[in-house]
């Protein structure tokens, strides 16, 4: 299995998850998952060759349903009470692409 | 014969003496007792519910239409939930009263409510000591006779393990028992909403309610009744050797038994068994559950509902939002389970870890599957201790990983498990011992439940309560 978490990896790893990591904290954590990813890292030794991954626990396949549409029971009033920002019937957002970054920030 | 008005009275009365234990984070008097009344009214219209008046606590992971919902969390800080949990609504649709809302680790994620962003929970047997978690208040509740059931949710032993160290029983049905809609995901392959309460009869009323498969939620498929009765004598019952590590409680591990030797003086069938995967079921279970819960708490962005810096102004940019909103509104346990799920999702360390979780996940089945071709049901520990001192395993995360050695590998399994109350420690801690049981034979187990029970008839209450 992979080896230790650099401070990098560990900011890396914020990046993706979209949380900010301090200096500080960077440490700690990194001191954290290392120590969880050797404790789960153990799963290395087991022999899985040939065996399939499984999801779904009782190995229950996809349930189907015709598609059809069905009242939801949800007001939209409701839901978008809890919105920080509201416009009509839009929540409303900062701009997905900026000058400073056509890429979408 | 009081009415439900005088009952609903009497534990909010109660609740309010028993503060300090923090078992509550929403009691509104007013809304509770207004709902107590309609119970009344609906009672004396002749109206029936298999329910009606029953109070009845709910974990505040579960959506309770107008109601602040919070996951424990200060992302979900005065969020007011717009709809109920299908379960909730099918509760009330049986007239059941919801007393209060229960606290709970933040996002269920925890073993003894101490991740709660609210205070924890003190255990009503020792305040000075954890209630269990992640449904630490629903157990603590229903302990301190706060309310008779409640509803808890378990992805990894979040039901079982308060229910263990709070002397009450918890049931966490077989994955797809129960509608998880209106549950607020935390892992999508693991997690279960189930009852306590304080006897298997009552566990057994709220499943039969709560139970079905429901249109909102496609991994929901419900249950069928017991196809045997179960009854001690010809019982067979497994004892899985790897439940019984070294780390157990010398008490703990008497207590299980001395029930066992109860349950085969009664006719059981006692077998010793072996799980092999037992031990690479945790690590499986801490690869899976922070990757679903990376993905699951993704949602969290500012953006639509929750904490969000956008009320406050100084985020200029959307990706400023996101972070700054999530940095504040998740507490420690939620970061680093979601920093953990995202490394071990993430381009190049997928196969390694998630992958190579789900094939042992598989073999971890196995191992239960085989067992059940030989025995009726497995008989286990709870827990390698009873509960722990506030505080004790707060440093070291990997410490109260642990702990959930004897529970979590049947989440992974998606089988049906209970704890029942099985005697004290010396010091007066609850002992809990946990029944397993093969996939949708839910009632089969709680007959099973109901039987041993009997056998073992454990009377004792917290010295604090005073009445009876």
């Amino acid at each position: 299995m992979p080896n230790e978490l650099t401070g990098t990896e560990v900011q890396h790893i914020a990046e993706l998850a979209r949380l900010n990591v301090s200096a500080e904290e960077e440490a700690r954590l990194a001191g954290e998952l290392n120590s969880i990813l050797e404790f789960v890292g153990q799963l290395g030794q087991v022999d899985t060759a040939g065996v399939e991954p499984l999801a779904h626990p009782t190995g229950d396949g996809q349930l189907a349903r015709q598609d059809e549409a069905h009242p939801s029971g949800l007001n939209i009033d409701d839901l978008l009470a809890s919105a920080p920002a509201r416009e009509g019937r839009c929540v409303k957002v900062r701009a997905v692409f900026s000058a400073e970054s056509p890429d979408a920030s | 014969m009081k009415t439900t008005v005088e009952l609903v009275t009497e534990l909010l009365d109660k609740a309010e003496a028993k503060k300090d234990l923090n078992c509550f984070l929403w009691q509104d008097r007013k809304t509770v007792l207004a709902d107590a009344q309609a119970a009344d009214d609906r009672r004396a219209n002749g109206e029936a519910g298999r329910l009606l008046g029953v109070p009845i606590a709910i974990k505040d992971n579960l959506m309770t239409k107008g109601v602040p919902t919070t996951a424990g969390s200060k992302m979900l800080e005065g969020y007011i939930a717009p709809y109920d949990a299908t379960v909730v609504a099918k509760l009330k649709a049986e007239g059941a009263v919801i007393v209060g809302k229960t606290n709970l680790d933040e996002y269920a994620m925890g073993s003894s409510t101490e991740n709660s962003a609210y205070g924890t929970t003190k255990n009503p047997w020792d305040t000075s000591r954890v209630p269990g978690g992640s449904s630490g208040g629903s157990a603590a509740a229903v302990a301190a006779g706060l309310a008779p059931i409640a509803l808890g949710t378990d992805t990894g032993g979040s039901i079982r393990l308060p229910a263990s160290f709070c002397g009450v029983v918890g049931m966490k049905p077989t994955y797809g028992a129960v509608s998880r809609y209106g549950a607020i995901a935390m892992g999508s392959s693991l997690d279960q909403i189930g009852p306590l309460g304080r006897t298997v009869a009552d566990v057994r009323a709220v499943l039969e309610v709560i139970a079905g498969a429901d249109r909102f939620d496609a991994t929901s498929v419900g249950l069928k009744p017991a196809a045997t009765k179960a009854e001690p004598k010809g019982l067979k019952v497994g004892i899985p050797g790897e439940y019984f590590g070294e780390g157990m409680d010398a008490e703990v591990r008497a207590s299980i038994e001395a029930a066992i030797s109860q349950l085969a003086a009664a006719g059981a069938e006692i077998t010793k068994i072996s799980l092999p995967h037992t031990a690479e079921a945790l690590a499986t279970y801490y690869i899976i559950m922070p990757a679903e819960v990376s993905s699951n708490l993704a949602r969290y962005d500012g953006i639509r509902y929750g904490y969000s810096v956008e009320r406050e102004n100084g985020a200029e940019k959307l990706l400023d939002i996101y972070k700054r909103s999530r940095s504040a509104g998740f507490g420690e346990e939620a970061r680093r389970r979601i920093m953990l799920g995202t490394y071990v999702l993430s381009a190049g360390y997928y196969d390694a870890y998630y992958k190579k979780a789900q094939q042992v996940r598989r073999l971890v089945r196995e191992d239960y599957l085989k067992a059940f071709e030989t025995v009726d049901l497995l008989l286990t520990p709870v827990s390698p201790t009873p509960a722990f001192k506030l505080g004790e395993k707060m440093t070291d995360p990997l410490a109260m990983y642990l702990g959930d050695v004897n529970t979590v590998p049947v989440n992974i399994a998606g089988l049906p498990a209970i704890s029942i109350p099985c005697g004290l420690t010396s010091n007066r801690l609850p002992i809990g011992l946990q029944l397993i049981g093969p996939h949708f034979a839910d009632y089969f187990l709680l007959d099973a439940a109901e039987e041993i029970e009997k056998i073992i008839d454990f009377q004792e209450k917290p010295s604090q309560d005073s009445s009876s």
